[in-house]
């Protein structure tokens, strides 16, 4: 055993056996991040608040909630919203919570691709990435199904039919994932144990590794600039505070993420306090009937772009019928943003205006997801079908040309 | 180079150990998410069809989804591969999910078609997609005719012919 000696104070008895000032240095005060990186980079940190903020209320949800056919609809809608003391409030900052941190992870996510930071050597940074968001994805859905209303119940019932479109084994996959023939209380049970167990404990997983994997690559910046973080690092040690290119995280990074909460703050109170409807779908406040669908049944508006992918093929190509086709469209638009670092195939990394092609590719694809989510809500009959078909093939088209374009780009780099 | 081929040999046992462990977890895992005995032999439903009244639809439940039985009135005629004979009348016996998206149809009498409201699909009084975006005709449930009850969930020899035709 290592020698110790007594102590002058807390900080060094705990440094001794935890050794937390090298940690401190590690994780926070020389933690380096770029001087150039505007407020979108506070995305990270707003993500890790508003993941927080639903695990604590989600705690306290759990303590009322009873996950059974009978029982779950009114401990939501009569225990937890009427008779516990401001267990509406921690429904409200719960389901807001779930839609906002969507918002969040898509304005993360966006960032990345505007300013290229899923490049080279910054691969695992952006497959952590996508992976919380596919975790995050499926801990949506899973408690969404949770208050066991009409929306709940037919989420739950179309989305396992969805497993049932694989070829040979579909229809008992479905009635295995379920653990009945249609949506009942053992489906219920295991997507609330998903929802309170597995899937946030793989989330706390994959948030460690996402952090973990920006420690060597470092996190990009505005321009996409290259620098030598050790060099930099050393200026500002040695008190060269104005000529390094980098700050430590904290606390002097940290106090413009702070600002950032500040602001996003203000909006998710006032959303939790004045428009929590808008996470709240009316149609769910009628109890779950396996009997009665919905007129029109439409997933919460973070879904509705690879929803109306999947529904977008309303008539049979060369022999596959629409069905077909929109779920090999679906599959393909949720793995597809996974392999984005290889379809980019132009080595340079600078933020998508100052790329000829790119820009374009960009805002396309920004406008196709904005008309797929806008269309995924309306009733896919008449015109409405066909503009939904027309986006979710620009949808394909465009990941499909990436390689062809970004291959142009960097040629085109390559002559000047 | 003795002691290279033992540890060699106890890194492949405990390889092998490790790999019947890992199979068999899966399988218990797989098995404690099946459907449990209770859920399995609920499965079925029998219906007594000699009392229903001709082209007044009768909906059941069978594994939690509805089952629509129509009596065909004298001057509908049945549909090859569609309607099944009990007794001496003919009836229609289908799922009633849209096979669109899975929206419960309704039956207009006068009209004598299903209509689906939710992206406006129609059906005959077979089950056959007629109007719409729906892929197939109406999904029919295996089922057992016992004298003049029909039993859902069992796969009856009047059944087994319907599917050997499609």
């Amino acid at each position: 055993m290592a020698k110790f000696k007594k102590a002058d104070s807390m900080l060094e008895w705990f440094d001794q056996r935890l050794g937390v000032v090298n940690f401190a240095k590690v994780m926070m005060t020389e933690y380096w991040i770029p001087k150039n990186i505007n407020f979108l980079w506070a995305m990270g940190v707003l993500l890790t608040m508003l993941f927080t903020m639903l695990l604590v209320s989600g705690i306290f949800l759990l303590m009322y909630y009873k996950p059974d056919v009978n029982m779950a609809f009114d401990s939501v809608n009569y225990t937890i919203m009427q008779e516990v003391a401001y267990g509406w409030l921690f429904r409200h900052i719960h389901a807001v919570g779930a839609s906002v941190v969507f918002l969040i992870i898509y304005i993360h996510m966006f960032t990345g691709i505007y300013y290229g930071s899923y490049k080279k050597g910054r691969e695992m940074i952006w497959i952590s990435g996508m992976l919380l968001f596919m975790l995050f994805s499926a801990e949506g859905f899973s408690g969404y199904m949770l208050p066991w209303g009409q929306m709940s119940y037919w989420a739950a019932y179309v989305i396992t039919e969805i497993f049932g479109g694989i070829p040979f084994i579909g229809d008992d996959l479905v009635v295995w994932i379920r653990g009945n023939f249609y949506v009942a209380d053992a489906t219920l049970t295991r997507f609330f144990m998903l929802h309170v167990l597995l899937i946030p404990l793989a989330i706390l997983g994959a948030i460690v590794f996402h952090f973990y994997s920006l420690r060597f690559p470092h996190v990009n910046n505005e321009k996409g600039e290259f620098f030598d973080y050790e060099a930099e690092s050393e200026k500002y040690l040695a008190g060269d505070k104005k000529g390094s290119k980098v700050i430590p995280f904290w606390p002097v990074f940290l106090s413009k993420d702070v600002f950032v909460m500040g602001v996003f703050l203000i909006f998710f109170f006032y959303l939790v306090f004045f428009h929590y409807s808008f996470a709240m779908d009316p149609i769910n406040f009628d109890k779950a009937n396996g009997l009665k669908t919905p007129a029109h049944i439409y997933p919460e508006w973070y879904f509705l772009w690879s929803y109306e992918v999947l529904r977008g093929w309303f008539f049979e190509i060369a022999g596959i019928s629409g069905k077909s086709l929109g779920l090999m469209a679906f599959g393909f638009a949720n793995v597809i943003f996974l392999v984005i670092p290889w379809l980019d195939r132009s080595p340079t990394v600078k933020p998508a205006n100052q790329r000829p092609f790119f820009k374009y590719w960009f805002w396309i694809l920004m406008v196709d997801l904005m008309v797929l989510t806008e269309f995924g809500k309306l009733p896919p009959t008449g015109p409405n079908a066909w503009v939904g078909f027309g986006a979710s093939l620009t949808f394909l088209v465009l990941f499909l040309s990436l390689p062809f374009i970004t291959k142009m780009e960097a040629k085109k780099a390559g002559r000047k | 180079m003795m002691d290279e081929s033992r540890r060699g040999f106890i890194g492949k046992a405990f390889g092998a150990v490790a790999a019947v462990g890992g199979v068999a977890s899966l399988i218990a895992m797989k098995k404690t998410w099946d459907p449990l005995p209770s859920v399995m032999s609920a499965g079925f439903t029998t219906v007594d069809v000699s009392g229903l009244e001709a082209n007044k639809l009768d909906i059941v439940v069978w594994r939690g989804k509805p089952v629509f039985i129509l009596k065909y009135t004298e001057d509908m005629k049945p549909t090859d591969g569609r309607s099944v004979k009990v007794g001496d009348h003919y009836y229609a016996v289908m799922i009633g999910l849209c096979t669109h998206l899975g929206c419960i149809p309704g039956y207009e009498e006068d009209k004598k078609l299903f209509k689906c409201a939710c992206h406006g699909g129609e059906y005959s009084p077979d089950g056959v997609n007629t109007f719409g975006p729906p892929p197939r005709p109406l999904d029919i449930p295996p089922f057992k005719i016992d004298g003049t009850t029909l039993v859902l969930g069992d796969e009856g020899p009047e059944y087994k012919k319907m599917t050997a035709k499609a």
